[in-house]
């Protein structure tokens, strides 16, 4: 397997008032180009903490990081993140949130027409070409949502990095910005790493789960390769045997054996 | 069959009665309808406009009305502190001519009031050129700010006034060491302010500027300035009104032309009347200023 984000015997350790806290641990994920990989478990298990080490946010206490043979030193174009609440400058429109990504990495080869261009098609994509003008808070939450996605994938990066980025919406919008991201991730042949805590959403998307046990020192627990043909449909999934192996599969380690007392 | 003849037979019997319902409802409708638009320009529409004017209006005029009531009490009693009736008639007498010069201490009283705008003008501009920028830089830097914490918490609770020896000493004059004073007390809000807004920005914003690798200039103009923007102008407002509050007192101690000197220059005359104008005065112009910065602020809130 063509190894194309690494993750090497990472630990990630913090400095708190009360000593030094472990994180993570151990933590070694090989990734393939065009791989959708979910991250799952429970809340404090450092899934976003691994998501962060990956977009570069955060520097690993030990180990080694490599994307695309380079190491990964800070963030960088090459790695889009999507922010579990959006973050959308509340000033700047649709368009001026999108361009302010496109501008940094295209800016220097590309001209202006061309820059505008990219943004509304990165728009296009996700279907807000009516919504370019309007600021944040005169859309709803799932279209920031999809702006924050469309500002990721304006800069063209190697990697997605998305960190629960469908957590704050509703079911029916969430079910709807899957099977979107389903399609986008196909066109653009995007490498995806996600992190969630819905199971439905980890096996509905995912080439291999991410199963990770519990925080303090978590670590990768166990990693489930989803074999379901695709394009995936929601509604012809929902009748299959495998499909409901898989989901099992993770119930089973999150609440069996990765179960915690209720925090 | 049967089952369907008796339905036929059964909408025959409701049909007639159902259309009667509805037809009614309908006319019910268009009548609510045309109701409702000749309400436009009639009668009742201006009365409930007019009853919220009131109810909107009552409580202020109420408290006005009692104050002046209270006033004019109390100037019964005291014969030396003219009443409402008395101080309007002043005042009528005043803004009659507002622009006239007889001599260096002697002028209209728009050219006071003038004066004292100018030089918190000038002084609060100083501060504001100063004391945003130092306020960003505090905030952004954690060196500075620790660097600078100790003098602001020092200086900040300092009487205003306890500086205007220092700037007649230094400038020599009584107009520069008026703008000193007004600078020196003005500028504390405008620093902390700016520096708690630059300290406050949502770590999201500050993510996001690391993800897309904005330079620091694209992170000044399109994150940090429109994110402290709002703490900014709570910063410039306070300022303003201490500004506002200091030139009063400050022009009483140096003289010249302002509301201060004038409000001085009318209790050497004993005339009391023109002394609770310029409190009027005072009051109404700081309203004002403080009012075109809560509409500056809102123009730049979001959300």
């Amino acid at each position: 397997m063509e190894k194309y984000v690494q993750v090497e015997n990472v630990q990630m350790t913090f400095d708190t008032k009360k000593g030094p806290f472990v994180a993570l641990r151990d933590i070694n994920l090989n990734i393939a180009q065009g791989e959708f990989i979910t991250l799952i478990g429970h809340s404090g298990c450092g899934k976003s903490t691994l998501l962060n080490l990956v977009a570069g946010l955060t520097v690993p206490s030990t180990g080694a990081m490599l994307c695309a043979g380079r190491e990964i030193a800070g963030p960088g174009p090459e790695r889009g993140v999507v922010f579990q609440n959006h973050s959308l400058l509340p000033w700047l429109t649709c368009f001026e949130n999108v361009h302010l990504a496109v501008e940094r990495v295209f800016a220097r080869t590309e001209n202006s027409a061309a820059m505008k261009k990219r943004t509304q098609e990165a728009l296009a994509l996700v279907g807000l070409t009516h919504a370019e003008h309007k600021y944040p808070h005169e859309i709803s939450g799932g279209m920031k949502q999809r702006v924050g996605i469309a500002r990721a994938l304006s800069m063209q990066p190697k990697v997605l990095l998305m960190d629960e980025p469908f957590g704050a919406l509703d079911a029916l919008t969430r079910a709807h910005l899957q099977d979107e991201l389903m399609k986008i991730a196909a066109e653009t042949q995007s490498t995806v790493i996600m992190v969630t805590h819905d199971v439905d959403e980890a096996v509905l998307l995912s080439d291999r789960i991410v199963m990770m046990t519990n925080g303090p020192a978590a670590t990768i627990g166990e990693i489930l390769a989803v074999n379901l043909p695709r394009p995936r449909e929601r509604l012809a999934l929902a009748n299959n045997p495998k499909y409901h192996e898989y989901r099992g599969a993770v119930l089973d380690f999150l609440y069996r054996r990765q179960l915690r007392p209720a925090a | 069959m049967s089952a369907i003849r008796v339905t036929n037979e059964c909408l025959k019997i409701i049909m007639p009665d159902s259309e009667t319902v509805v037809t009614s409802k309908r006319l019910s409708a268009v009548a609510s309808v045309e109701k409702i638009e000749s309400g436009k320009g009639n009668p009742g529409r201006i009365r409930q406009m007019a009853g919220d004017a009131i109810k909107w209006l009552l409580p202020p005029a109420l408290g006005l009305a009692l104050f002046i009531g209270i006033w004019a009490l109390v100037a019964q009693t005291t014969p030396t502190l003219p009443g409402p009736m008395k101080t309007w008639a002043s005042a009528v007498e005043l803004f009659s001519d507002p622009f006239y010069q007889k001599g260096p201490n002697d002028q209209g009283i728009g050219w006071n009031i003038l004066a004292s705008l100018h030089r918190v003008a000038i002084g609060f501009g100083m501060a504001a050129a100063i004391g945003i920028p130092l306020g960003f830089m505090i905030g952004r830097f954690k060196f500075l700010n620790a660097m600078t914490a100790p003098i602001i918490s020092l200086l900040r609770p300092v009487s205003p006034l306890a500086w205007l020896p220092i700037g007649l000493l230094v400038f020599k004059a009584a107009n520069p060491a008026a703008i000193w004073v007004i600078f020196i007390s003005a500028i504390w809000p405008m620093i902390i302010n700016t520096a708690v807004g630059v300290n406050r920005i949502p770590q999201d914003y500050m993510n996001v500027a690391k993800v897309l690798n904005l330079s620091e200039w694209k992170i000044f103009t399109k994150i940090l300035f429109p994110a402290v923007l709002p703490y900014m102008i709570t910063g410039i407002r306070l300022s303003i009104g201490v500004a506002w509050l200091v030139i009063v007192a400050a022009e009483m101690l140096t003289g010249g032309v302002g509301i201060g000197f004038w409000v001085w220059d009318e209790w050497n005359n004993l005339n009391v009347e023109h002394i609770i104008i310029a409190i009027f005065i005072v009051g109404i112009v700081g309203l004002l200023l403080e009012q075109m910065l809560v509409l500056l602020a809102k123009r730049f809130s979001y959300e």
